[in-house]
């Protein structure tokens, strides 16, 4: 788990406004709270911020104007929003590549070789810790747990996406296309559909309705 | 009621009421670190463990209510194996550092420790660290220290209305903190040194002086604004270290107001310890006897109304009755209270008091504030119409503001308007407000300074109360008519009658050359250059501020620390502090500097002591036989303050723009001209 950097370490742009994008997304989930209780959306324009960043920067995070910016909006003070945006993990708090590469280690992924996915990530990127960011600003590398998607692992989570069945070759391989440009489809990285299993179906085969 | 037993003692609790309520009232005490009686309950520090009678596993107390037939046990082996289990999960992350902490002998954690600590620790590990915040000039903090109580967040957010505070990041990383490195913008920030139970947030002017146990304690009264706080003062030798509020649930509950507790610095700087005369232009220092001389040598010949007296802000009741009687001795009817000018009607106390009573506003459901900025005037009380802002929920405390809108109030507070032009409004029901006002039950409304220092002060008075009379405001069992006094000693000087006797000229006219002879009672607040070139100025007081500089004559006196005095607050409560330390040099107390002036020319005062003196005050004023507390008086059947004249539209002003610089004793304290530089002349600050 990475500790939120102290505030000052962190250069900070001076100003931030929602663009058209984002305001339609605000005024959708606004509408979903009585007024006087707007203070829960918190969460969702946080990560309404955090794309907007990542829309137009190319590093999804939240800067702490954008933060006070939430505040306004929502009529709370801006403390109160900073202890959220630096309680969940998943908020950005200082700037990060343009890839998020978010390994789980949890104890199946570790089990079925997250390991190597970590190896590989560290290989192909050039960053030789959790929490770190590659020379050249496109990945930085997160340590997770468990995803809850235990029955594909090992996971590997880029951005909002989660590839599956991963392993070092197949790792580096998706790193290299992300590096071109390319964006893969997400799910599983070996033959098999979702969950189902590999190689197709193993059991209840005959089952009536496949026999109807 | 609910019928509770404690550790085999039945009590009946509320409904509602906390398992630590209950065990209170059973009389067991229960240590806790993030419960406080104050503010909201947040149940995370598990100190107060205790164990109930088939529940499973023992329960935090601060949070969990009682139910009928409940049976608590505080003081079994599983309770305090409990406890001492927290106490350890604690102590793993507290630092050692007792010997260089200044809460070190007030301190819960420490004390807590003593009855639930082990002696050894099992922890090998490395202990987190925390790095120190800024929070201004008043708090300092050493966040290692911190055991994420939040009772300073619950008390930025609840009590003083500036959410400030707030814990950062999670588990492990959590860090309380104000985030972005900024002062706090409380007038109350001094009351989280109080409520934090370690020494995370300490005193930053008091770090490193003294410890507890090396202090004496004096009641006081706290003389920076008109609220009367109750506080202790803390001395060691012949300094006052530092001031701190006592509990008195009528007046200020248990806070201080920032300039009553980080003034006290200033006792010690720019004091006047001697007697001084002007001779060919030049201040000399004198005997005692010379300056009695001197005074008297100039008196003489002079006809009683050439001769005046002002009092200041400061004075006790005894001082400023001797002043009057030794005026009166001299013939003299020019003696006037009121250096700021204000007016007010004195046929009845209720036309000069905050009738409704500080602890009264929580009964109050709607509020009109007219010239008066409580944040600034009076911040406890602020913090009492805060509190009844939040116990009466959404729109249960509407509150109007006329006045021109400063910061923050800390309370939704509607402007209706920046000047009296509004009040018509209001009483003829073109203004919205009106409606609110008409519907309340118990409506009141606060009249400040900003109101009553102007040439159309009495007829605002006088419309103010004619609007209370309408909304409803002043009936059978309620008073909603206040004056916010920010004078320490205003309510006892009205209550003594210390203004122009028939023919007598007011602070304005005796400083235009109205008298020969000014005698200035620690009066400071007005420009000097307004005294007459050829007015002959004896200036008692304490500090040597303005007022001072211009004197003919110095007699050096006491400040509230070095004296036993008497102080009516603004809610007319009569109230008495002790003396904490001798005056210094030959300064002297003032109402004995007077008697024996009275001596030197031939009118000697009838009062050779105290006692005798505070029975004088008695049969000036019979509100002075009632220390402490507050007859409530029917107001209904009053015929309201007399009018006159016209209401000028003009905004109503603020009556200071710099809270920390308001007396002599804050302007020679250099931690208020440290706060002066950093909260209201920020610029500066950069500039250097
Ligand atoms: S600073 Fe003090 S009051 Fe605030 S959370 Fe820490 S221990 Fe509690
Ligand atoms: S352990 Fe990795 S997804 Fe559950
Ligand atoms: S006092 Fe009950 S949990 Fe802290």
């Amino acid at each position: 788990m990475s500790a939120h950097s102290p505030i000052d370490q962190i250069e900070q742009p001076d100003s931030f406004a929602f663009d058209a994008e984002s305001e339609e997304q605000i005024a959708a989930i606004l509408a979903k709270y009585p007024p006087e209780r707007k203070a829960s959306g918190t969460l969702p324009l946080l990560y309404v911020v955090q794309k907007q960043m990542g829309r137009q920067t190319g590093s999804a995070w939240v800067p702490r104007v954008a933060m006070d910016e939430v505040a306004r909006r929502l009529d709370v003070a801006p403390i109160r929003v900073y202890e959220v945006a630096t309680f969940y993990l998943m908020f950005n708090t200082k700037p990060i590549g343009r890839y998020h590469l978010q390994v789980c280690t949890t104890t199946s992924c570790w089990l079925r070789g997250s390991d190597d996915v970590v190896a590989a990530c560290k290989k192909a990127t050039g960053i030789d810790g959790f929490g770190q960011s590659s020379a050249d600003g496109l990945f930085t590398l997160t340590e997770v747990e468990c995803l809850g998607a235990c029955a594909n692992a090992p996971i590997l989570q880029i951005d909002d996406d989660f590839y599956e069945d991963m392993d070092g070759p197949r790792t580096i391989e998706l790193i290299e296309a992300l590096r071109r440009g390319e964006r893969p489809t997400p799910g599983p990285t070996i033959d098999r559909l979702n969950s189902a299993p590999a190689g197709g179906r193993k059991t209840l085969a005959d089952s009536p309705a496949e026999q109807g | 009621m609910v019928k509770v037993t404690v550790d085999g003692i039945v009590v009946d609790v509320p409904n509602g009421s906390s398992a630590l309520q209950a065990c209170e009232a059973a009389g067991k005490e229960i240590p806790r670190f993030c419960f406080h009686e104050r503010l909201s309950v947040a149940g995370n520090c598990r100190m107060c463990l205790v164990q109930v009678v088939r529940a499973p596993k023992p329960v935090a107390s601060c949070g969990f209510p009682v139910a009928e037939g409940m049976e608590i046990l505080t003081d079994t082996e599983i309770v305090r194996k409990a406890r001492r289990a927290v106490m350890e999960f604690l102590l793993i992350n507290h630092p050692l550092d007792c010997p260089i902490c200044d809460q070190g002998g007030e301190c819960d954690l420490q004390d807590q420790a003593f009855g639930y600590g082990a002696d050894h620790s099992r922890y090998q590990e490395a202990k987190r660290a925390v790095k120190d915040k800024y929070l201004g000039p008043l708090v300092k903090t050493v966040m290692t220290r911190c055991i994420q109580c939040t009772r300073c967040i619950r008390f930025a957010t609840e009590i003083a209305g500036v959410p400030e505070l707030g814990a950062v990041s999670r588990g492990e990383t959590m860090e309380v903190t104000n985030y972005v490195e900024k002062a706090l913008t409380s007038e109350l920030s001094g009351n989280l040194i109080d409520i934090c139970p370690v020494g995370a947030l300490t005193s930053k002017p008091y770090a490193f002086t003294a410890r507890p146990w090396e202090l004496k304690r004096t009641d006081s009264i706290d003389v920076s604004d008109a609220v009367g706080a109750n506080i202790s003062l803390h001395v060691r030798g012949s300094a006052v270290l530092r001031a701190v509020p006592r509990v008195n649930d009528a007046v200020n509950e248990e806070w201080l107001a920032d300039k009553g507790r980080f003034s006290v610095d200033g006792l010690k700087h720019r004091r006047l310890d001697r007697p001084w005369v002007r001779v060919h232009g030049k201040l000399q220092a004198v005997s005692w006897q010379d300056a009695f001389v001197a005074i008297g040598r100039r008196l003489d010949g002079v006809p009683g109304d050439r001769i005046g007296a002002i009092a200041g802000d400061l004075c006790d009741a005894e001082s400023l009755l001797a002043l009057k009687d030794l005026m009166t001795a001299l013939g003299s009817p020019n003696v006037d209270c009121r250096q700021d000018g204000a007016e007010y009607d004195m046929s009845h106390r209720a036309y000069y008091t905050f009738g409704t009573t500080i602890a009264g506003i929580e009964d109050a459901d709607a509020l009109l504030i007219v010239g008066a900025i409580p944040r600034q005037e009076a911040p406890v009380l602020n913090a009492r119409i805060r509190k009844r802002f939040l116990s009466a929920g959404r729109g249960g405390f509407p509150i109007g503001l006329i006045g021109a809108p400063t910061a923050d109030p800390t309370y939704k507070a509607e402007v209706l308007g920046e000047g009296p032009d509004v009040m018509a409004a209001l009483r003829d029901g073109t203004h919205p407000f009106a409606e609110t006002l008409k519907a309340a039950k118990k409506p009141m409304i606060i009249v400040g300074h900003g109101a009553l220092t102007r040439p159309d002060a009495r007829a605002i008075l006088a419309s103010t109360w004619a609007l209370a009379v309408e909304a409803g405001a002043i009936a059978a069992g309620w008073n909603g008519f206040n004056i916010l006094h920010r004078a320490a000693s205003r309510v006892a000087g009205l209550d003594l009658g210390l203004v122009p006797g028939k023919g007598g000229r007011s602070a304005a006219g005796m400083m235009s050359g109205g008298v020969d002879v000014l005698w200035l009672l620690g009066a400071d607040e007005f420009h000097t250059a307004q005294i007459g070139p050829q007015t002959f100025v004896i200036y008692q007081g304490h500090h040597g501020d303005a007022a001072a500089a211009r004197a003919d004559v110095i007699l050096p006196g006491a400040t509230y620390a070095e004296k036993s005095g008497t102080y009516v607050n603004t809610e007319g409560r009569v109230q008495r502090s002790f003396r904490a330390v001798m005056p210094p040099g030959d300064a002297r107390e003032d109402w004995r500097i007077l008697r024996a002036f009275s001596e030197v020319v031939g009118h000697t005062l009838p009062y050779d002591t105290v006692e005798v003196l505070r029975e004088r005050l008695a049969t000036v004023n019979p509100v002075f036989r009632v220390i402490g507390g507050l007859d409530a008086v029917d107001v209904s059947a009053l015929p309201g303050p007399a009018g006159g004249g016209a209401v000028s539209p003009a905004p109503f002003r603020p009556v200071f723009d710099d809270y920390y610089q308001t007396d002599p004793i804050c302007r020679a304290s250099p931690t208020m001209g440290e706060c002066s530089r950093i909260y209201v002349h920020p610029r500066t600050v950069a500039a250097e």
